[in-house]
């Protein structure tokens, strides 16, 4: 949207369809006929790059007022609108914007002949390959062909070849054949990710829109480009021939890959995720995200996840139910007290999962509680150099001050053998530099995680848990935004989803209860904690609310907010 | 692909014209002078072109392939260009074309919209098709290297091959 206020002297009149409507100064025609629920039919244009007009799908009829002359009164319709002259030739409406009195008509015989001569041109070489083409369903050239265009070719030379199946980057690969030539893919790598790496070479029928050999699309945010895509040229090694769109359920969730939290859809059925792509959200990632998080889903595939809970009988693991093992992790861990026992969780827990964590913990009074640090290498786009999804919420909720600043003291004083017994909850210790030999000596090992990692395999009792698709909750960003994660799929086989877990052993612990719902744990999380005063999991919404200010920006967002205020392009 | 000094010095003469954020606008000179140089734009040539401007090699590809006037493929000692547009078609270019490749031992056999260029056996011609020369009073008209010849009939062709040697 235009960056103006909406104050009544930056709003113009534009008559869309012989309905008049009011917009801010500087709206593009195709946004304005969008507010106007007229849509307009366009491949190149997209509001967060900017317009080359180069598709002609949005071509409308124009009109304007005639300027009186001098001492003329203008003349005015029934409603005190300016007469409108309209120009005899269409204008595109992705890239020019609208002034007061213009008129726009998108349904008129104009428009419409447009519209067909433009998908005739498209489809001229274009293969027809729907039904093998991972891109149907949710393709623009299929939807415009239907709505907008002739119904039978009248084409009768053969078709331009062109090149398919091209590996145009490691997880990328382009069919010039499908291509419109609408350059999104060139603008957004140039413009948003500056790896300037598409071009279009030859001229005419036989364009083709390539990389340089010497020069493959690979940076961290490529598989933007094959959401952008129109068509079905760019597509997904990932996700290609593995699942019609239209058989997939949506599901409206986060990236956990780091503590950006882009927002995201994934796309699965019958408990399978087969994709996960970026949802927007221009508080937070905008329309995009980067490769690695989109790939995140496959952790959740791990021939090695949890799928029972267990408990160590000698040197083997046996599986038993949930009663028993939330039992038996109980009874073992309320056998130590204060400085014997510590817990260490994560800043990939849910802000739920970290409250009843809370809750467990003032009634075990733990010596120490911890989480663990996750430091990696970020970008100046959106990727963070913190891989907790969660920090600001165990800074909040579980009140850890210095994220991992005390593992080292938890090792010595297991060493010293002062700590004897440790619930660890998502996540590894082998991993984080802790022994084999530290955590044999332990009397109580507690530990909940998805995949039977080195800690599963020491521990006492095991706890399978869910994974990020799994389960619903709320998390905290980097930039202080509670945002809700949302249940994909069921975790496998007697999994549980954590808060649940984490649930049972508070009860098995203290005997208390009154929480029969996720939702409730949020209402008594934001009882008793200002931070989420007046909220609750479903007023979170689908984008979220600022509840911390952290002082941190987004450098893409803030690039983006840059452009639009130079009008470049529309956000 | 060695660069002369003074070609590359040719260059950075060009470049100089444009101001330092546009230096892309070079990229069509520069493209000419390699072309002068070597006979056609190799994709070294691209490279260097792309590493001297600052910009992506995709870039300058995009100008090589867009401009049937680059070539991707070394010519023979003289190129020729017979002008296909409207005017020198209907004026008989088509059979100037067939009598030039009959003198000179060219088979265009193999030509297609990404390879236009065929050369003689010999490697002394070559030849293409070129879009309008802008002469239509007085075609079919061709291009030998940089010399412009009007009214190449079939029978004007020998002659006109015999000028080069």
């Amino acid at each position: 949207m235009v960056a103006s206020k909406d104050s009544g002297e930056n709003l113009v009149s534009v008559q869309v369809d012989d309905h008049w409507i009011s917009v801010p100064r500087g709206t593009r025609m195709i946004e304005a006929c969008k507010q106007a629920a007229a849509e307009v039919p366009h491949y190149c244009y997209h509001p967060k790059l900017t317009s080359p007009g180069n598709c002609r799908m949005c071509l409308v009829e124009m009109g304007m007022p005639p300027r009186p002359s001098p001492g003329e009164e203008p003349e005015l319709d029934a409603d005190g609108h300016a007469k409108i002259n309209w120009m005899p030739r269409p204008v595109i409406a992705c890239a020019n914007t609208v002034v007061d009195g213009m008129g726009i008509r998108t349904q008129s015989l104009l428009a419409k002949e447009c519209r067909q001569g433009v998908m005739e041109f498209l489809l001229i070489n274009h293969p027809l390959d729907c039904p093998i083409c991972d891109q149907a369903g949710e393709c623009t050239l299929q939807e415009y062909s239907v709505e907008h265009g002739n119904g039978q070719s009248r084409f009768l030379e053969s078709k331009v070849k062109k090149p398919k199946n091209v590996e145009i980057g490691p997880r990328i690969r382009l069919d010039d054949e499908r291509c419109v030539l609408c350059s999104r893919c060139v603008r957004f790598s140039k413009e948003v990710v500056d790896d300037d790496v598409f071009g279009f070479v030859d001229r005419g029928s036989h364009s083709v829109l390539t990389v340089h050999p010497d020069r493959k699309l690979e940076n961290n945010y490529s598989l933007n480009t094959v959401d952008i895509c129109p068509v079905g040229a760019l597509t997904s090694n990932d996700f290609r021939f593995k699942m019609r769109v239209w058989f997939m359920r949506e599901t409206k969730s986060l990236c956990t890959g780091c503590a950006r939290g882009c927002n995201t859809v994934v796309g699965s059925r019958e408990g399978k995720i087969y994709r996960q792509s970026p949802r927007e959200n221009n508080d937070v990632n905008s329309a995009w995200m980067c490769d690695t998080g989109r790939m995140e889903y496959h952790q959740l595939e791990n021939p090695a996840r949890l799928t029972e809970p267990m408990i160590k009988r000698g040197k083997k693991h046996r599986t038993v139910d949930w009663p028993e093992a939330i039992c038996r992790a109980a009874r073992d861990l309320t056998k130590f007290k204060g400085e014997q026992l510590a817990i260490i969780a994560s800043g990939r827990m849910t802000n739920e999962e970290l409250y009843l964590t809370r809750t467990l913990a003032e009634s075990l009074q733990p010596g120490v509680v911890d989480i663990v640090k996750r430091e990696g290498e970020g970008d100046d786009y959106l990727s963070h150099c913190d891989k907790n999804p969660n920090v600001n919420g165990a800074r909040k909720v579980l009140k850890i001050r210095s994220p991992g600043s005390k593992l080292k003291s938890i090792r010595k004083r297991i060493v010293e053998d002062k700590i004897k017994a440790l619930l660890v909850i998502g996540e590894d210790l082998i991993d984080c530099g802790f022994t084999e030999g530290e955590l044999s000596s332990l009397q109580c090992l507690v530990s909940s995680h998805i995949i039977a990692n080195p800690t599963a395999k020491m521990s006492h009792v095991v706890l399978p848990g869910a994974g990020y698709a799994e389960k619903r909750g709320s998390m905290i960003n980097a930039t202080g935004r509670l945002q809700r994660l949302n249940k994909a799929i069921d975790p496998p086989g007697q999994s549980r989803e954590d808060w649940e877990i984490l649930h049972e052993l508070n009860r098995a612990v203290d005997g208390c209860d009154g929480v029969t719902e996720l939702a409730d744990v949020f209402t008594q999380m934001a009882s008793t904690l200002s931070i989420f005063k007046g909220l609750s999991l479903s007023r979170i919404g689908d984008l979220g609310v600022d509840v911390m200010d952290t002082g941190e920006t987004v450098p893409l967002l803030e690039r983006e907010a840059r452009r639009v205020s130079e009008g470049l392009i529309v956000g | 692909m060695e660069v002369p000094k003074e070609l590359e010095k040719e260059a950075d003469d060009f470049i100089c014209h444009y101001p330092q954020e546009e230096k892309g606008s070079a990229s069509l000179p520069l493209l000419h002078l390699l072309q002068r140089e070597f006979g056609y734009i190799s994709d070294d040539a691209i490279s260097w072109v792309a590493e001297k401007l600052g910009t992506e090699p995709i870039k300058i590809l995009e100008l090589v392939t867009f401009y049937p006037g680059f070539r991707q493929k070394a010519p023979g000692k003289y190129h020729i260009r017979v002008c296909r547009t409207l005017s020198c078609a209907m004026a008989g270019c088509h059979q100037t074309m067939e009598k030039i490749c009959e003198l000179a031992g060219i088979d265009r056999s193999n030509v297609s919209h990404h390879d236009p260029i065929a050369i003689s056996t010999d490697g002394k011609f070559s030849i293409e098709f070129a879009e309008c020369l802008a002469s239509c009073g007085t075609g079919p008209v061709c291009l030998v290297g940089d010399d412009f010849h009007e009214e190449v009939k079939p029978e004007n062709t020998e002659q006109l091959l015999q000028q080069y040697k």
